[in-house]
């Protein structure tokens, strides 16, 4: 057992970093991306941004990630978008999450008091001050669980990058799983390694919530 | 360029193995929603172990990759003596994993109805179990129906990882389609929007459903 991690640890520890790559950069990407698409969606023209982002939204929601990837991947070729299996992991998360953060993004601007925009705009805020200043911080309290809950989400997603060769945790352990014929460490480091990763997130998000709630416990 | 011509050829095909979806999905619902029941009267029960017990299995099915679930329950099992046939092992860790989401959302439902109603139950001699089925269990399911509908179509989604068990539903036949055709955004565009037809009627039927019982 200890030879087998000797020699299989180095590659399990890329994994895991890998793993940990593609996930910051998926959720990153797919925060950055959901948000644009809905001040798009907010500030922009109802017919020619709204309906393609409901239909994106719709589409990406309706069908599995694994489904995405491989379109992405092995379908892009055939419309000219030749990508590296890293890339096109990233990518699709990205894409995958936006759709999401999107919409959480969207009840969360829904649930801001309309008087505190109209107050804003009122004593002659920018729009975009009032989005950055007033809008995105009212906006977090009731939307930090759910964003924080759906990067727990993609988390374990990015399993899935190994069905298209990422060589991310999964794949190295399948590696190992085929190489060695033990099945019982490599699913074992697998699953430890997600539970205290998703239990880091999870403990990090409700600190942050506390953060952005910590005027509304202070007056109760 | 792209060819409707193989989507047409390969739909018999696809639908066949939509079957399998299908089944998974339904039967990892049904397992998923009474499991899920239990584990929620197991997490507001009075008994501590029992709620501890609760907590432990929610956070290690939420916290773990069903992709790695499955291989646990068809890879390890067999190493202690348990020999499961696929398509039982693909079920039971769909079912497991979706009994972990749904007691969440149950426990959040139950939270919301007004402590009174059990506490009336109680007073007039309703037994625990009464109380549970005829009570909280019917409202629960009333309130939390979005968010269960939203878990069902999460569980369409997920069945697609149980190709690593070697089931051939949508995921699994258009990759051998695909291979064996070579058109593969033809195919697994076709899968997309198989899933996402499954998909629409899941919601459809949920927003019915919605608006029959709030009425």
């Amino acid at each position: 057992m200890l030879e087998m991690l000797h020699r299989y640890g180095p590659d399990l520890l890329t994994g895991f970093g890998l793993t940990l790559l593609t996930w910051v950069l998926g959720t990153v990407g797919g925060l950055v991306l959901g948000f644009f698409l809905e001040m798009a969606r907010r500030f922009g023209p109802r017919f020619w941004i709204g309906w393609p982002i409901r239909a994106y939204v719709e589409f990406i929601r309706g069908t599995p990630f694994l489904v995405q990837l491989f379109v992405l991947y092995y379908g892009g070729p055939l419309i000219g978008l030749r990508l590296d299996a890293l890339p096109a992991g990233v990518l699709g998360l990205s894409l995958y999450g936006a759709a999401y953060f999107t919409e959480i993004l969207r009840a969360g601007f829904d649930a801001v008091p309309k008087g505190q925009i109209e107050a804003a705009r009122a004593i002659g805020l920018p729009g975009r001050t009032i989005v950055w200043r007033i809008m995105l911080p009212v906006m977090m309290v009731s939307a930090l669980p759910a964003l924080v809950n759906f990067a727990i989400i993609l988390t374990k997603e990015t399993v899935i990058l190994s069905m298209i060769t990422v060589p991310e945790i999964m794949f190295q352990t399948q590696t190992m799983m085929s190489e060695t014929f033990a099945f019982v460490l490599p699913i074992l480091i697998l699953a430890l390694f997600f539970w205290g990763f998703v239990e880091v997130i999870s403990r990090f998000g409700r600190r942050l919530e506390r953060r952005f709630t910590h005027y509304l416990l202070e007056e109760s | 360029m792209f060819s409707f011509q193989t989507i047409v050829e390969n739909l018999p095909t696809l639908l066949g193995a939509a079957r399998y979806t299908l089944l998974i999905s339904v039967l990892g619902c049904a397992q998923g929603l009474i499991l899920g029941a239990l584990l929620c009267a197991a997490a507001l029960s009075k008994r501590t172990a029992l709620r501890r017990a609760a907590g432990l299995y929610v956070s290690f099915f939420r916290g773990v990759p069903l992709l790695i679930q499955l291989l646990v329950a068809y890879y390890l099992l067999p190493v202690v003596g348990i020999n499961v046939p696929p398509l039982a092992a693909a079920v039971l860790t769909v079912g497991l994993c979706a009994a972990a989401y749904l007691s969440e959302v149950l426990r959040g439902s139950i939270n919301a109805i007004p402590k009174g109603q059990a506490e009336a139950a109680l007073a007039i001699g309703m037994s625990p179990g009464d109380l549970w089925v005829r009570v909280l269990l019917p409202q629960a399911l009333k309130i939390g129906l979005p968010a269960i509908v939203n878990e069902l179509i999460l569980l369409v989604k997920a069945s697609s990882l149980v190709t690593v068990v070697g089931i051939v539903e949508i995921t699994r036949m258009s990759q051998s389609i695909a291979s064996s055709t070579y058109r593969y955004l033809e195919i697994y565009l076709a899968a997309a929007f198989l899933y996402l037809a499954i998909n629409l009627v899941i919601a459809a039927a949920g927003r019915l459903l919605e608006r029959r019982l709030t009425v």
